[in-house]
């Protein structure tokens, strides 16, 4: 899954899409995954550094990805 | 944009403006004025033309240098060119900017008479006037490649349940100039249609309701096919009267395109509004064409493409040249704010016609 190109996304957690003029607030974590998603991580490598950084399952790092990423799709930020 | 400045404009210039009703169903003249002066400096005097006593811009001093009160179209051109005749006796007007849907009509046919007075316009003639009017919008989108919605005009209230059932509910129910309202039933279309019908008369527009997103256009062409600047904004906060109180500027190669392909299908020459709903899939509506700017177009001077100045250029046949880019989110948040005025000027304005 890839952030569309042109979304823009700030260090205090805000996303903004310049196509549709839609804006977003995020928490600290998934503002941390949606930098990361920018930068070209891949998905596995992007929750490697969950595993190692939070004090997660894998099993609850996996569904709360999946919400995450569909939330993402819902709000049209995501390159289908 | 690069406008080459002629000798007209190293002069200060005098441009009047209508469209004076900054409320809460705002007329453009107050954002025209803004972005006229943004764009001019301190080299302008502002004439206001003014239908009623109470257009809040008028008493707006520091925008507004003078305010002459003009008759109602209703009253006919001849009227309105013997009140503007008078008007620039005293202030020699160099261009003058109508904003008002239901007056242009009437300035598109004193055009020439303005002209020989020494008052420049830039205006869509009335062929153009009558292909985007709301009565004709559908044909003129199936004509011309449009996604337009499905539409019933009418003139009488008896038609109103054949239309609902061919478009089916919810429905939107729009006045001839402006107004719409959204129902669900067929007890609100006919509420919609008496309401519409005693304040812009008949006929009244049926439309098929589309869900999306919705979005508007700032235009200026040239009249030769060619759009100069197109500012396509998203709507983020909508009155419940339509209007947007807030929006932001967004970047869409298909809207740029779609406002661009109108200016060529109908060679429109200046200012011009595209209403826009935006479907999940993509697809692009055109829900109303507006002959003028439109009440935010100060938007488009702070995204760095000022409509009102270039359409002042061009009405003073400067060259201006198709603006290229503009800045992607940047906002306007309208705001109501209470004006304290002294009767006498409302006296003046009232008893005398000027102020």
């Amino acid at each position: 899954m890839r952030l569309k190109a042109n979304i823009a996304t700030s260090e205090n957690g805000f996303i903004f899409n310049p196509s549709t003029g839609d804006s977003f607030t995020s928490n600290g974590i998934a503002s941390e995954i949606l930098a990361l998603m920018k930068s070209g991580e891949t998905e596995e490598k992007i929750k490697q550094k969950i595993l190692d950084r939070y004090e997660v399952e894998s099993f609850q790092l996996e569904k709360d990805w999946d919400d995450y990423m569909q939330q993402l799709k819902e709000a049209n930020l995501l390159d289908l | 944009m690069s406008a080459f400045l002629n000798q007209k404009q190293t002069q200060a210039l005098t441009i009047a403006v209508t469209g004076l009703n900054a409320n809460d169903n705002p007329g453009p003249g107050l954002a025209v004025i803004r972005a006229l002066r943004a764009g001019f400096n301190a080299d302008l005097k502002i004439i206001g033309l003014a239908y009623e006593t109470l257009e809040p811009a008028v008493y707006l001093r520091d925008e507004v240098d003078k305010t002459y009160r003009i008759p109602y179209p209703a009253a006919g051109i001849e009227a309105l060119k013997t009140r503007i005749k008078h008007i620039q006796e005293i202030e020699k007007i160099d261009v003058l900017i109508p904003n008002f849907d239901a007056e242009l009509y009437n300035f598109i046919k004193i055009e020439k008479d303005l002209l020989e007075m020494g008052i420049h316009t830039f205006l869509p003639s009335h062929k153009q006037l009558i292909q985007r009017d709301k009565a004709n919008l559908k044909a003129f989108g199936d004509e011309n490649n449009f996604k337009v919605p499905a539409d019933d005009v009418i003139f009488k209230a008896s038609e109103i349940n054949s239309s609902a059932e061919k478009l089916g509910f919810p429905l939107v129910v729009k006045g001839k100039f402006y107004d719409a309202y959204t129902v669900q039933n067929l007890s609100d279309a006919y509420n919609a249609f008496y309401k519409l019908q005693a304040k812009w008369g008949l006929p009244i527009i049926m439309q098929k309701f589309i869900k999306g997103i919705e979005i508007n256009i700032a235009g200026l062409a040239d009249g030769k096919g060619n759009a100069l600047s197109v500012i396509p904004m998203r709507k983020l906060y909508i009155t419940e009267k339509g209007k947007a109180w807030a929006g932001i500027t967004i970047e869409n190669e298909n809207l740029i395109d779609l406002a661009k392909n109108f200016a060529n299908a109908t060679q429109w020459k200046g200012s011009f509004e595209l209403e826009i709903m935006c479907e999940d899939n993509g697809d692009l509506y055109i829900m109303e064409v507006n002959p003028r700017f439109p009440a935010w177009v100060y938007l488009t001077a702070a995204a760095g493409q000022n409509q009102p100045k270039a359409l002042v250029d061009l009405a003073l046949g400067n060259p201006v040249n198709e603006f290229q880019g503009y800045k992607v989110g940047k906002m306007f948040i309208r705001y109501a704010s209470d004006n304290i005025v002294d009767v006498e000027d409302f006296q003046k304005l009232s008893v005398f016609g000027e102020l």
